[in-house]
């Protein structure tokens, strides 16, 4: 992605409603390029709704603005052009069931990027090892494991090259044993300098690879910080109360 | 006069025996014409229906609803021996094809419909989320999984165009039917009648069975 200036990510006054309810209020926030941003916040607090507006799933207001290394996210042309540029990982996978892995990971490259099949396919394969499962390349989604599927989306999205990756509650859905390995492969991938964008209910991976922690409560951004400043010294009676809940059970 | 005589008399089976099978032959080439002129419109429609103008939408949905509504008898007519006030004038094999494709592609574009629909969302969202275009998200992510579903529904639709090809001979077109009814009035016997009842069940059975089969491989949930 090309260098620019200012922030990778620029929110600016993001309101959303359905309705009269407002599930988005004000938002305002830079994400930086190498960044990675956890938030967290109680359900429905408008988390998940936040990063799905950067790549559009969710239309906003009209007046206003999300940029992404200086495109504007909005319906037209230009749209495709972000996405392509961001990725993400969902709560419920989303692989194509229809699909081996490994043309799961290929296809967007090809029809996007206009990849050969050459080059996806040896990109892909790249990929998948590196999530660990260079062997499942040939089954289909449904023979693998939760944990299993969650990497081969990781690399699906890896496999567009994006600035940017937004994760969406990827752990949500995973029986416990398997958020472990799901979250070593995000942990390496923030390691790499990506920019990393995480709704999360995992507070001891947030405090440990997030650079910056953002609470959300009712559609508002209370509170942002380093991990230290969030969890062990929040300014907001909300973090406050929401974190002693989370924490001490 | 006894009931073998009567109704499965060899000789007169086959003296008639080469027209039914020019029958069949007609039978087919209506059908199948009109199967894939049915599976093309309908998907078209389906898609159509779900991204077309809102303008479109309603047009096309009224077109599914009145085709859905029409008795295929009725509209076979209309086609044939009404048209032509206007101008139009079709030939039986047209009329046919005309009015059973009208009619599949109407129930054709219902049954993908259901099928687009059953997708879960979240394919939609991936899809767009890796930046593919409506286009590609349609022929590579949701058709190919829509299609699977919908092939019971659609192997069902094909048997019913299949069968109502026999509406055909009332506009004069020597298909199987129209054949035997001759051949009935030529030999004074039904034993013609009989045998393209066996030709059309010889035909079909297996279309059956194999819907059957298809139904209780899906119902299992093995995709």
């Amino acid at each position: 992605m090309a260098k620019t200036t200012g922030p990778l990510i620029s929110i600016r006054r993001l309101n959303k409603a359905y309705g009269t309810f407002t599930v988005l209020h004000d938002i305002d926030l830079d994400v930086a390029e190498g960044e990675v941003v956890c938030i967290i916040g109680p359900s429905g607090s408008g988390k998940s709704t936040l990063i799905r507006c950067i790549n559009h799933l969710e239309a906003f207001s009209p007046d206003s603005t999300i940029t992404v290394d200086g495109t504007r996210v909005a319906p037209g042309p230009a749209l495709a052009k972000v996405r392509a540029e961001v990725g993400m990982v969902f709560q419920s996978f989303n692989l194509f069931p229809h699909m081996t892995v490994l043309r799961n990971v290929m296809l967007a490259p090809m029809r996007v990027r206009k990849a050969s099949p050459e080059d996806a396919e040896r990109k892909a394969r790249e990929l998948l090892a590196r999530v660990g499962i260079s062997e499942q390349a040939e089954k289909f989604p449904g023979q693998l494991s939760g944990g299993q599927q969650q990497r081969v989306a990781i690399a699906r999205a890896l496999a567009m090259e994006p600035g940017v990756l937004l994760f969406d509650e990827p752990t949500s859905s995973l029986d416990p044993e398997m958020v472990g390995e799901v979250l070593d492969v995000m942990r390496k991938l923030a390691g790499t300098g990506v920019t990393m964008i995480i709704v999360t209910h995992e507070m001891g991976f947030a405090r440990q690879v997030a650079d910056r922690v953002i609470f959300m409560d009712a559609g508002r951004l209370v509170e942002a910080g380093t991990p230290a400043e969030i969890f062990d010294n929040p300014r907001e009676e909300r973090t406050r109360s929401f974190l002693r809940a989370v924490l001490n059970h | 006069m006894n009931l073998l005589n009567t109704f499965f008399n060899i000789p007169v089976f086959l003296n008639s025996l080469p027209q039914l099978l020019w029958g069949l032959v007609v039978t087919l080439q209506i059908g199948i014409t009109s199967i894939l002129v049915g599976l093309a419109g309908g998907l078209f429609l389906a898609v159509a229906r779900l991204y077309a103008p809102a303008f479109f939408q309603v047009l096309i949905r009224i077109y599914i609803d009145i085709f859905r509504s029409i008795p295929l008898l009725v509209l076979l007519i209309v086609v044939y021996y009404a048209l032509p006030f206007v101008g139009i004038r079709l030939s039986p094999f047209l009329s046919a094809v005309t009015a059973l494709s009208l009619v599949s592609a109407a129930y054709t574009a219902e049954i993908f419909r259901a099928g687009i629909e059953a997708i879960p969302h979240g394919q939609f969202e991936a899809s767009s989320a890796l930046g593919l275009s409506g286009r590609s998200t349609m022929m590579d992510i949701i058709l190919p999984q829509a299609i699977r579903i919908v092939i019971p529904p659609l192997t069902n639709n094909c048997i019913n165009v299949m069968k109502d090809t026999a509406l055909a001979s009332v506009v004069a077109m020597p298909d199987l039917l129209k054949q035997a009814t001759q051949a009935q009035a030529l030999n004074a016997n039904p034993t013609p009648l009989i045998g393209a009842a066996l030709i059309y069940i010889a035909l079909l059975w297996p279309m059956v069975a194999v819907v059957a089969r298809l139904e209780k491989h899906y119902s299992r949930g093995k995709r």
